[in-house]
């Protein structure tokens, strides 16, 4: 999708938006589709499912967006985030969130991200961390998500940020504080500008030679299958 | 059998093209005949037991009844089409993939069970009865619905891939693994059945500041995704039927989001929440992950669709040829920006291409099946497929994506794969310079 040709579809769709929130509110006339007499659609409600309440919807509606929005009260520290991280996180993420075998580090290390296969970390990679707030709210440990009140999600949050250089070691974060982080790579992201590559139809000789560059063979990281690797359809 | 005019019903006219197309390809006259060859002479080799004149057993026992299985399976000849994984790939089978067999699909409708899997908290079990999906945020009235009120609303189906953009992302470095349902393998074609979220959005009405969906998942990584309001009001649904039946666990039973031609990570799976709103929320999911890395260190953020891609299914790694002779090659395409308009075909690394026959349906964002006639005479193949799809973009090659986006994006690499057929008939994946 270019960037002009996106614009153009938000004009119509914010149109479509207004009229459905038009066609949504109570009192709205019916309108019988041209060619299908008898058949109307209904620009009232279906009358199906029925209002969430406040207390339901305080269970569920755990997101947090870069601007404060959903942030819970409450507070921890970075000291406090240090025996919780050792006790819930270090299994996997490593001591120093380096990670442990496959597990994810949280820390970039000292490369850079122009580098060969870059580590991407929190304080290198990632570009907000009311996002890691929001992750370890909902997912985190693995295994057990959902587990830790507000209070040691923030403190867990503080020591993560603390492990990559973010935030000093008497820090200490709440909403106001976290929403004012700005992490150092927040303006590397840019839009999707594909597509990107233009390749051609050609039919007749194309390429002056053609050259194998590289064989899966010779890498040999593929699975040994018992089930038989040259006919997997029929025995 | 096709005719000639099938054949060059997505020609481009050009008679150099037909030439090569006749010295190597076949008409349809020759490949009957090839057929039948290659039949005779494969039953004579095998001199199988219950062949004729034996009478086999089945022809004279009684088999099992009606209501032997009441869930049908394939038949245990066909035990190796499974879904397969690569365990070195992650740390846990819960935060992993596992691989549909693509060579093996005959039609364009993965079968359910073959449905490749990305979990990142493993297959959740949810009880239906307790499900439920909440809309709340921007909209007029904030509401929840049961499973069975989603499905009392207006329904439709579609056909769709969905495709995760990590499919082919282990190969941006160079060919590394031997076989088509690794290398092709997280892409996935259903009948989807359920509600559009326009139709769900009467219910519960969208102010007109809202500008972006929050979709979340009820599994224990919670998954979110933010989309934007365009893409909710243009096909998104709300899907409970996948091939006729209840949507498996292991693609979100009993309801998942649907965004056709999107990256599969935004089809949120297990799906209770939809929360509108203002601005997009910059989840785990759509920062840390699933943004592309460029070689300049900035990384591109919110790279939904999915370009125009395609396989060679066979011959292919996991089918080599078996012997000389007629054969037809086959594989699949897709794009996420639409339709399927033509595929072209080369045995020679990409220096001549023919043009494939398109099977019916062609459905817009979907498999789509193609075919092309082949006499093999034993020599060394360089076999790829060449994807265009309705907005005239034609599929790269690694060397054109890597001279743009180098090797650390890990998404989105929609490459042509090339086989390399060798005189034993045996089928390698190799990557051109």
């Amino acid at each position: 999708m270019s960037s002009s040709g996106s614009a153009a579809l938000r004009a119509v769709v914010l149109a479509a938006a207004t009229v459905l929130a038009v066609a949504g509110t109570a009192g709205a006339q019916e309108k019988t589709l041209p060619h299908q007499p008898g058949i109307t659609l209904a620009p009232q409600p279906f009358g199906i499912g029925r209002p969430v309440t406040a207390d339901e919807l305080k269970g569920w509606d755990i997101a947090v967006r870069p601007d404060g929005h959903g942030l819970p009260p409450g507070k921890g520290s970075v000291k406090e985030g240090e025996a919780l991280y050792q006790e819930r996180c270090a299994a996997c993420h490593g001591e120093f969130g380096e990670g442990k075998d496959r597990w994810p580090a949280l820390i970039g290390g000292s490369g850079k991200l122009t580098d060969d296969d870059p580590k991407k970390g929190v304080g290198n990679y990632w570009p907000f961390a009311t996002t890691l707030f929001d992750y370890i709210r909902r997912a985190m440990p693995f295994g057990n998500a959902q587990s830790l009140t507000d209070a040691e999600v923030y403190a867990i949050t503080a020591y993560v940020l603390h492990l990559n250089d973010v935030l000093k070691e008497d820090a200490v974060l709440d909403r106001e504080t976290l929403v004012k982080i700005k992490l150092p790579n927040a303006d590397n992201f840019v839009p999707d500008p594909r597509p990107d590559i233009h390749a051609t139809l050609c039919m007749k000789d194309c390429k002056e030679k053609v050259e194998i560059q590289s064989e899966a063979k010779k890498i040999d990281v593929t699975p040994e299958d018992e089930r038989g690797r040259k006919k997997p359809g029929m025995e | 059998m096709m005719s000639a005019e099938d054949r060059a019903r997505h020609d481009d006219g050009d008679n150099r093209t037909r030439r090569f197309d006749r010295r190597r390809f076949l008409t349809a006259g020759a490949g009957a005949a090839g057929a039948a060859a290659v039949a005779l002479s494969g039953r004579a080799a095998r001199a199988e037991k219950a062949g004729p004149p034996e009478v086999p057993d089945w022809t004279k026992q009684l088999g099992p009844g009606v209501g032997d299985r009441p869930y049908g399976t394939p038949s245990p000849f066909e035990k190796n089409t499974v879904r397969r994984t690569v365990d070195w790939l992650t740390a846990s089978k819960e935060s992993s993939v596992s691989f549909t067999p693509i060579a093996e699909q005959l039609g364009i409708i993965t079968p359910s069970g073959l449905h490749f899997e990305r979990h990142h908290a493993g297959r959740a079990e949810i009880d239906p009865k307790q499900h439920r999906l909440v809309m709340h945020g921007l909209v007029e009235r904030e509401m929840i619905f049961t499973v069975e009120d989603i499905r009392r609303f207006p329904a439709v189906s579609v056909v769709r891939f969905i495709e995760c953009p990590a499919n082919g992302g282990m190969e941006w470095r160079g060919a590394q693994l031997e076989r088509c349902q690794y290398v092709r393998g997280m892409i996935s074609c259903s009948e989807w059945t359920g509600v559009p979220l326009r139709t769900l959005l009467r219910e519960t009405g969208l102010k007109s500041t809202a500008t972006w969906m929050l979709a979340e998942g009820a599994d224990a990584a919670a998954m979110t995704r933010s989309i934007p309001i365009q893409k909710v009001l243009d096909d998104a649904m709300v899907c409970y039927g996948q091939n006729g039946e209840a949507i498996r666990p292991e693609q979100g039973y009993p309801l998942r989001l649907l965004l056709p031609g999107w990256e599969g990570n935004v089809s949120v799976k297990w799906l209770r929440r939809l929360e509108f709103g203002d601005q997009p929320w910059h989840t785990r999911e759509e920062t840390s992950k699933y943004t592309d890395l460029m070689p300049d260190g900035k990384a591109r953020e919110f790279t939904w669709f999915m370009e125009a891609n395609s396989v060679v299914t066979f011959p292919s790694p996991e089918r080599p040829f078996e012997g000389k002779g007629f054969y037809e090659m086959t594989g699949f395409a897709w794009s996420g920006m639409g339709k399927i308009k033509r595929v072209d075909v080369t045995i020679d690394g990409g220096r001549n291409w023919t043009t494939a026959r398109l099977h019916e349906p062609v459905f817009t964002k979907a498999l789509t099946r193609w075919s092309i006639p082949f006499r093999w005479n034993g020599e060394p193949l360089l076999v790829m497929s060449r994807a265009q799809d309705e907005t005239d973009y034609v599929q790269p090659s690694i060397a054109e994506l890597r001279k743009v986006r180098g090797v650390n994006s890990i998404y989105h690499n929609n490459s042509m794969l090339t086989w390399h057929v060798k005189a034993s008939g045996e089928v390698e994946n190799v990557q051109l310079r």
